[in-house]
């Protein structure tokens, strides 16, 4: 996983001062591929993962997957969040998944939001998709993933898109 | 030959990976692989929601047309709170993300006065290094850590938008001071060209052929944009200007050092205390010199 220890970086932090001090953050990308134009489940997840410390650049509605892999890669990001609330996740988070194997982004944590049917959330998982997120989850939750995701990837565990399947959350 | 030299060489062949993971490494803070860089970059600064991230996206589409690359640092505040941060600059470059000659960076201010600072310049030196034409730097221009950013790029474009009484707020801010070029956005609405006029006869105190253009351009029909894609190569500054901006990168170089001093932390303690004063404490702090 890459994750970014910042020099030092001094925070006020309710009212007091704590410096120098070591943050371990992520770059995340939360992306709606496809022609669905509702992002209030993706805006609400970006501002939670903002909450949880992370550096999160929001892509806006209508992407297509080379479009998703290639922010990605200029963005330098650790992981993705793909949002998708109109039915076509089959067929788009798997081309995604794709396009950042072949473009040597292999360790980039993938994971999926919004409305996705029970039966057809194993074939995402094969891959390479870590976590599916439906209604009703609580951010706290997403931030539980991200840090399950971190300790694994320490001890150097498959976490990554292009990594071997069989964990997900 | 180090990582950061490999990734050079590979970036300088067009691999956008390698790029994008060079530029990771300094802004964590390694050297720069780039020594007397010679890059040239455009800030493009202004209040919230005057339209910069939508008028730079269309600028960028003047560009592409041209077949000129461009690549973007658009930098955004960090949470003051969680020190995390959301980067939404992109979406509104709608066009970008298609184009090989198009490359955008999102980066968070980190809340580390001078951590960002200390970067940008590799950042855009090694931009330079690996061919992109058009580096611009996108802040917004709110207060006085925004200008530090700004300060950073060799030409500032301001931009303002109409009757907002934004422009008093930039002068106040000290903006306007470090402007080579304004530009009044959202032609297409009524008061604009009377925000046009006010923001000149601000200007007209004191006038001299350094004087900053004013233009007037739309982000959402897109007119006047290719008139000041145009206008850039030929935006001249001043020595005034070029003084503040040489100033305001030396605050920022000196903020730094600051906070990396060693004496930082018993310093601050010792005030906390009320056992030294300011004045002791930076004595203090500069015999490390």
């Amino acid at each position: 996983m890459r994750a970014y220890r910042a020099k030092c970086l001094n925070r006020f932090l309710e009212g007091y001062y704590r410096c120098p001090k070591y943050d371990l953050t992520m770059r995340i990308v939360v992306a709606k591929p496809g022609l669905d134009g509702h992002d209030r489940g993706a805006k609400v997840i970006a501002r939670a993962l903002r909450n949880g410390g992370h550096e999160v650049i929001y892509t806006g509605l209508r992407r297509t997957p080379d479009e998703i892999v290639r922010i990605v890669i200029d963005e330098d990001a650790g992981a993705l969040g793909l949002s998708s609330l109109s039915g076509a996740h089959s067929v788009l988070i798997p081309r995604v998944c794709e396009g950042l194997r072949k473009s040597e982004m292999s360790n980039v944590i993938v994971f999926a939001g919004g409305i996705i049917p029970e039966h057809d959330r194993e074939s995402l998982y094969d891959v390479g998709v870590r976590a599916i997120f439906g209604p009703g989850t609580t951010s706290k939750e997403i931030l539980e993933f991200l840090s399950t995701i971190e300790k694994r990837s320490e001890s150097g565990e498959p976490v990554g898109v292009g990594e071997e399947a069989g964990w997900h959350w | 030959m180090n990582k950061s030299e490999d990734l050079l060489e590979s970036a300088r062949a067009g691999n956008r990976r390698s790029l994008s993971k060079l530029l990771t490494l300094v802004e964590e803070g390694h050297n720069s692989p780039v020594e007397h860089g010679k890059g040239s970059s455009l800030g493009i600064t202004g209040p919230p929601g005057v339209g910069k991230s939508s008028l730079i996206g269309k600028m960028i589409d003047v560009w592409i047309e041209r077949g000129e690359s461009v690549a973007v640092l658009a930098v955004d505040p960090s949470s003051p709170r969680s020190g995390g941060a959301l980067l939404g600059d992109r979406m509104r470059m709608v066009n970008a993300d298609s184009s090989d000659l198009v490359f955008i960076r999102s980066l968070a201010t980190r809340n580390h006065p001078g951590g960002l600072m200390d970067c940008l310049t590799p950042m855009v030196d090694i931009l330079s290094e690996c061919g992109w034409k058009n580096i611009i730097i996108e802040t917004v221009g709110a207060g006085q850590s925004e200008i530090r950013v700004v300060a950073f790029a060799d030409r500032i474009l301001l931009v303002d938008g109409p009757d907002r009484g934004d422009i008093i707020q930039a002068e106040k801010a000290g903006i306007m001071e470090l402007a080579d070029l304004i530009v009044i956005n959202k032609s297409d609405l009524p008061e604009a060209e009377r925000a046009a006029k006010a923001v000149k006869s601000a200007l007209s105190v004191g006038e001299d052929d350094t004087t900053p253009n004013v233009l007037m351009v739309s982000a959402h029909s897109g007119q006047g944009v290719e008139d000041l894609v145009a206008a850039l190569p030929n935006v001249i500054t001043s020595t005034d200007r070029e003084r503040l901006r040489v100033r305001e990168r030396l605050i920022s170089a000196w903020d730094s050092t600051l906070l990396n001093s060693t004496k930082l932390e018993t310093t601050l303690q010792a005030l906390e205390k009320g056992s030294i004063t300011l004045q002791e404490a930076v004595d203090k702090i500069r015999e490390e010199g």
